[in-house]
């Protein structure tokens, strides 16, 4: 048995992005209700078709319940204790960066993140949310010669107000779940991106999502849009302060690729996660799904999570387009006492789509880490395929991980393929490495990086090499 | 024989040491010393605790030491760490090299390596300067460059394995190795190979311990000293021609021993 102690120390690793960024914040009051999300609706602008979306989303949210068949065990979320629009203060038109707060720039430079002209970051365009509101987009220019827009979704609703009346919610229906229904009522920035016909996105495009303040949620949207033939590999990073209280999260992203278009979607997720007692910490609630709706259309999700107090999580991709392909590759670890559930749907709707699920659950202390997939053959869709592997790895021995696969198979002539395992860092395997002169820590991040490379392979260059680290410094304390 | 006088200090001391497991004790009071330039052969049925004396040494954690030292060049390494004691020069060969998914071997190399040469306050290695390095040293057990992109012993045969093991030792350039039935699972080509990478690796500076059943290992390295142990003891020490006298009578023979202190 592997010593305990030795484990949790590998895991505890203090949060590098705990700080606070002390700055004047302009807040509504707390409390969700129609004038709530009119005075957002005004606040933003925006047109009418938008507010009634907003309306109508928040009057099906009243009449759902939330859902609790993930068995997630947290207190009941008081959603009128919640703040549903929080912005730093700034003037009202920002033309240039350096009219930008210089706090929230120097924030983001914390953050590894830097916004300005001088040290922004040069292969890679990056979208900056800070609480409500986007704070800057980099390279927008260099970005418009291709004719790729990559804004915040604010901007997007006033300048590409068609677009957005005609794709908003037609992947992720205000309906569709509890948080999404929530986040289609009271949803305050994200971003946008549009590519359109025969571009291939000429870097990648980023988003950066901060939660500062303690009291009050993060509802952002993002929406994707790949015309015909074009690609885009887009990044998103999230970090917030520890609080000793929960901070809701609920992000809803839908991404859309026409024929042969091709979208990868990346995430690293860091919220803080809580304590080791379980005190504070994010809940992640998150709708994100992609719709291939044209011929041999991509969409490939990757995520790495590691952060929250409680992830419920499932990107999934609706496979309506001829030959269209969807992935989803994840590593979620979870230490001390968080809860993650998360995996993916694969709705095969046309014929000869595919896709492939590679998962990878990582439990340590008294975590709680659970794959949970749909994988759905329509009755169209002939000659249509799926391949699914769920590993789990378990640190420790108070740690639990799950699996809940299902299946549906409407098309006799489609292919489900399944394979799962579960293993444990073995003392033997730590022994045969220490004997080798290789550190504790190192050893157990070794074997941690071994059992995920399937998936660090699918991210970008700088992300896997950045997941990599992430990981390290989670495990960090945790194994013995 | 042991306690003769010798121009140098031993690598090696292992004095009067007692261990067990789960409060079960597996080795009651073993002496053992290796000098410079020596190989030591440890005999013995199975269970007998060699290979626990060799887990010992290299510091795996399920074991309690009761009573007794291990000094490793004059100083007491009882309570060092596996890595610790790897990084100073000791190494062990194990009878059931583990497998690692997912862990690349060429990498695994590199970090222990690395990790031995800092101690060594020597430049730590690229992947690139590495390579060289390894390309060298994989002539030496005859493996194939393939082997370096595959996970650590994972799908490898037993005698690639161990051929595994000692290209290990021919980068980490030991003051002392353990060889814990290095010969076991092998046929008779891959057994020369790996004794005769043994050879190439040790000099009149390392200290050398065979830990095997059979003489067959010791046909091709032969022992300076010879040590039959039964029930967590050495219960006879003596040169090379007690090996041969073991194999021709078996170990019923040592089974009338008394314990030679």
């Amino acid at each position: 048995m592997v010593n305990e102690n030795l484990v949790k120390d590998v895991v505890k690793e203090p949060y590098k992005y705990g700080f606070v960024t002390d700055i004047e914040t302009e807040k509504i009051e707390k409390g969700i209700s129609e004038d709530i999300i009119k005075l957002i609706s005004q606040k933003k602008e925006e047109p009418k078709f938008l507010l009634d979306f907003r309306l109508k989303a928040f009057k099906k949210w009243q009449k759902m319940k939330e859902p609790d068949w993930a068995e997630l065990g947290y207190k009941k979320i008081d959603y009128q204790d919640i703040i549903y629009y929080s912005a730093p203060k700034q003037k009202e038109k920002i033309s240039s960066l350096d009219e930008v707060d210089p706090k929230l720039l120097e924030t983001f430079d914390k953050l590894g993140i830097p916004l300005t002209e001088q040290k922004k970051l040069t292969n890679v365009a990056v979208d900056a949310v800070f609480d409500s509101v986007s704070i800057a987009t980099t390279f927008r220019e260099e970005l418009a010669e291709h004719g790729v827009i990559f804004c915040s979704i604010s901007e997007a609703v006033k300048n590409h107000a068609d677009l957005i009346e005609k794709y908003l919610g037609t992947v992720v229906p205000a309906s569709d779940n509890y948080f999404a229904a929530l986040n289609s009522a009271v949803f305050s920035d994200g971003s946008f991106v549009y590519i359109p016909k025969g571009v291939t996105c000429p870097m990648d495009l980023s988003s950066y999502f901060r939660i500062n303040s303690g009291d009050s949620g993060q509802f952002e949207r993002t929406l994707i849009i790949a015309e015909e033939s074009s690609s885009v590999s887009y990044l998103e990073g999230c970090t917030a302060p520890m609080f000793d209280t929960n901070t809701l999260h609920a992000a809803v992203v839908e991404l859309i690729a026409l024929d042969d278009a091709s979208i990868k979607y990346s995430t690293v997720q860091n919220w803080y996660a809580g304590d080791e007692e379980g005190i504070g910490g994010i809940f992640n609630f998150v709708t994100k799904r992609g719709k291939c709706l044209g011929k041999r259309s991509k969409i490939s999700w990757s995520q790495v999570e590691t952060g929250s107090a409680i992830t419920w999580k499932y990107p999934s991709c609706l496979l309506l387009g001829e030959e269209s392909v969807g992935e989803f590759y994840s590593v979620a670890l979870t230490n001390n006492l968080q809860q993650a559930d998360t995996g993916t749907k694969m709705i095969h709707i046309g014929p000869n789509t595919k896709s492939t699920i590679v998962s990878k659950g990582i439990s340590a202390g008294n975590s709680k880490n659970s794959y949970r997939g749909l994988v759905k053959m329509g009755t169209k869709a002939t000659g249509s395929r799926n391949y699914s592997q769920c590993d789990s790895m378990l640190i420790g021995d108070q740690a639990s991980a799950n699996t809940f696969p299902y299946i549906k198979s409407q098309q006799p002539n489609s292919e489900i393929e399944h394979e799962a395992s579960t293993c444990r860092i073995s003392e033997d395997q730590l022994f045969y490495l220490q004997s080798r002169g290789i550190e504790f820590e190192e050893a157990v991040s070794m074997m941690v990086s071994g059992f995920c490379r399937d998936v660090f392979n699918q991210l970008p260059m700088e992300f896997a090499a950045e997941a990599d680290k992430l990981l390290a410094l989670k495990l960090e304390g945790s194994v013995g | 024989m042991q306690s003769k006088m010798k121009e140098s200090d031993p690598i090696l001391e292992v004095e009067n040491l007692s261990a067990s497991t789960d409060n079960l004790p597996i080795l009651k009071g073993v002496s053992l010393t290796v000098y410079p330039g020596e190989i030591h052969a440890i005999m013995g049925r199975n269970g007998c605790g060699k290979s626990t004396l060799s887990k010992i040494i290299a510091g795996h954690p399920s074991y309690n030491i009761t009573n007794g030292n291990i000094k490793f060049l004059g100083e007491n390494i009882n309570t060092l760490e596996p890595e610790e004691r790897s990084q100073s020069g000791i190494f062990l060969g194990f009878q059931y090299p583990i497998e690692i998914p997912g862990v690349s071997n060429l990498e695994f190399l590199r970090v222990s390596t690395n990790a031995r040469r800092k101690f060594l306050n020597k430049e730590e290695l690229d992947t690139f300067d590495f390579e060289e390095l390894v390309k060298e040293k994989l002539e030496i057990v005859k493996m194939d460059h393939a082997f370096l992109s595959r996970s650590v012993n994972q799908g490898f045969s037993g005698g690639e394995k161990k051929r595994n093991e000692i290209l290990q030792m021919a980068l980490l350039e030991p003051k002392i190795a353990i060889l814990d039935e290095t010969d076991s699972g092998l046929d008779i080509d891959a057994l020369r190979i790996v004794a005769s990478g043994i050879k190439k690796i040790s000099n009149a500076q390392t200290g050398i311990i065979l830990i095997t059943h059979y003489q067959r290992l010791l046909d091709e390295i032969k022992p300076n000293y010879v040590h039959v142990m039964s029930d967590g003891q050495i219960i006879k020490t003596g040169e090379s021609d007690l090996a041969l006298e073991l194999e021709e009578k078996g170990y019923e023979w040592t089974d009338n021993f008394i314990k030679e202190t």
